[in-house]
């Protein structure tokens, strides 16, 4: 474990937009397994939340045989907290789009799309001016490749990767069960590379820099750097790229308040870390040898000594009921079920012991969720209200 | 403007008559009509030949595709919890106040929504709301006040709002 004294800040994602052309010409001419594996060696996942390695999921796709095969840049961004993947587009979306076409490359894929959050739909214009310019030059190095954008209508569980390829099916943006997972079975049932907008933009770092460069950042186990955005009870909010494996503690001296009694990272799915647990807490993604390791999609929302974690858990729980597809039980139930429990137990119709079942009513839907939704609402209830458990009662 | 049964056909030759295609033309629908009637629900269905019954059920998964009438403008006012502890709720009651409605309604001339939603996307400039598809950050009553009078200028121009 490696603990920094400090952040290191790094600044990659933002910069240098203007080489695109260049970039893509270099590693178009590039061999698939040369530029797989740069990323699988630049170990690389997924900047989402979930950290799939990145390099694997190319491969895999790269792999399947078929007649057709699809990129998909997953602009669905709807975790509270979390606002990077639309600066990345508004930014610097010809890092996007040229990585799209090196992954479309690599796996045989003459078709991409974008399905972007119908939150975000005033950035369309500006993309697909952005795509035609991109798509005119592919034409003048003889590279086939196209993208599309895809709007969503509103609905956070179509950022599951499954779901989403529902919605562009025209259908309710219900998960499929897994497996097959989409590198070998996506849309339309074709072998398709889902990335999050982030993992793509570090894409085009590693292709620029090469996999050494990205690698020798960040800690074991989580390589590279991250975009942070930053929200809450803080002085300087907004989005940050930091290197991966920097320790709670160190965040918060340089992003809290004075007065941070807890962060919520990862967003409602994400997991609450009270005071006494930052120094322990490192940001990155789980290994043998890195301690407490939260992974996350950048989402860090911080909370001072002013605020209800009642309140917290209570609007998180709203999302969750909302949000929730509804096709299976445990989360269409559970989510209900939890919210309804805590405002029982607040103004007094349960008895304190009523959390302990609702703790248990979390593990079961851990348990028993058919996606990541369901699954993950454990996180951010278990953490609450073990950490605050007086402030759920009184 | 053309009618719906139109707009439908316009917008299918456009897309294309796929089951894939269904999104787009029902955004697009939304995007004039402000709303899917049952009657264009079962146009569309008609057009790309696909029971009524799943268009109906695909509709009505995402919160962005309304099948109750809208006003002209829908204001989305951001409830996750960054906004919420930015001062949503002032905001809010700012809005309510000004255009004596509550959440969930319509102005009776219907030119305004009013709606909560889930995360917008913009918790370090919060609070938060859309109109339509126009994000406004960092919002105060004040300042939500000064935005919603120049919408009500807009709509008095277009000649559609009459207090």
């Amino acid at each position: 474990m490696s603990n920094s004294d400090q952040l290191k800040r790094a600044d990659f994602i933002f910069k240098n937009e203007n080489d695109w052309e260049d970039i893509l010409k270099k590693n178009i001419k590039r061999s698939q397994q040369e530029l797989i594996n740069e990323l699988i060696s630049s170990e690389l996942k997924g900047r989402g939340g979930a950290g799939f390695p990145t390099g694997l999921k190319w491969k895999l796709s790269a792999e399947a045989e078929s007649d057709a095969k699809y990129v998909i840049c997953n602009a669905d961004e709807g975790e509270p907290g979390t606002f990077k993947d639309r600066e990345i587009l508004s930014l610097v979306p010809f890092k996007v789009l040229t990585a799209m076409a090196i992954c479309g490359h690599v796996i045989g894929a003459k078709e991409g799309f974008i399905y972007l959050r119908g939150e975000y739909f005033f950035l369309k214009p500006r993309l697909n001016e952005a795509i035609h310019e991109f798509e005119t030059y592919c034409k003048t190095i003889h590279v086939d490749f196209s993208i599309r954008i895809f709007m969503g209508s509103g609905a956070y569980i179509c950022g599951e990767e499954t779901a989403l390829f529902e919605s562009m099916e025209g259908k309710r943006g219900e998960p499929r069960n897994k497996p097959p997972y989409p590198a070998l079975s996506g849309y339309m049932n074709k072998p398709t590379v889902i990335n999050n907008v982030e993992t793509l933009a570090h894409t085009y770092t590693i292709f620029k820099y090469g996999a050494k460069r990205f690698y020798d950042l960040g800690v074991q186990f989580s390589r590279g750097t991250k975009l942070f955005s930053v929200s809450g009870d803080t002085p300087k909010p907004g989005i940050y790229e930091l290197e991966l494996g920097m320790s709670l503690a160190d965040f918060v001296n340089d992003f809290g308040d004075g007065d941070t009694k807890a962060v919520q990272v990862g967003g409602a799915s994400g997991f609450l870390v009270p005071r006494k647990r930052f120094t322990e807490t490192n940001i990155g993604f789980q290994g043998k040898l890195t301690g407490i390791s939260l992974p996350t999609g950048g989402s860090m929302m911080l909370f001072n000594s002013s605020r209800s974690m009642f309140n917290v858990l209570d609007n998180y729980l709203e999302f969750f009921r909302e949000e929730s597809c509804g096709q299976c039980t445990p989360c269409r139930v559970g989510c209900q079920q939890l919210w309804r429990g805590i405002k029982a137990v607040k103004s007094g119709d349960k008895n304190a012991q009523y959390l302990d079942k609702l703790l248990r009513l979390a593990e079961t839907m851990q348990l028993t969720s058919k996606c990541g939704l369901g699954q993950s609402v454990a996180n951010s209830f278990s953490s609450i209200v073990e950490n605050f458990r007086e402030e759920m009662i009184y | 403007m053309e009618t719906v049964s139109e707009l439908i056909k316009t917008l299918a030759d456009q897309h294309g008559r796929n089951r894939q295609n269904l999104l787009p033309i029902l955004q697009g629908v939304v995007e004039q009509e402000k709303y899917l009637s049952e009657s264009s629900m079962i146009e569309i269905a008609r057009e790309l030949d696909i029971p009524a019954s799943e268009v109906y059920g695909t509709a009505t998964f995402y919160s962005f595709l309304s099948y109750k009438k809208m006003g002209r403008y829908i204001i989305r006012v951001c409830k996750t919890i960054t906004c919420s502890m930015k001062g949503k709720n002032q905001v809010l009651l700012a809005i309510q106040d000004m255009l004596k409605i509550g959440i969930g309604e319509t102005t009776p001339d219907g030119v305004f929504s009013l709606l909560q939603t889930n995360c917008l996307g913009f918790c370090h400039k919060a609070p938060t709301m859309l109109i339509n598809s126009d994000v406004y950050t960092e919002l105060t009553p004040e300042k939500v006040r000064e935005i919603l009078s120049g919408y009500l200028a807009k709509a008095k121009e277009g000649g559609d709002y009459e207090q």
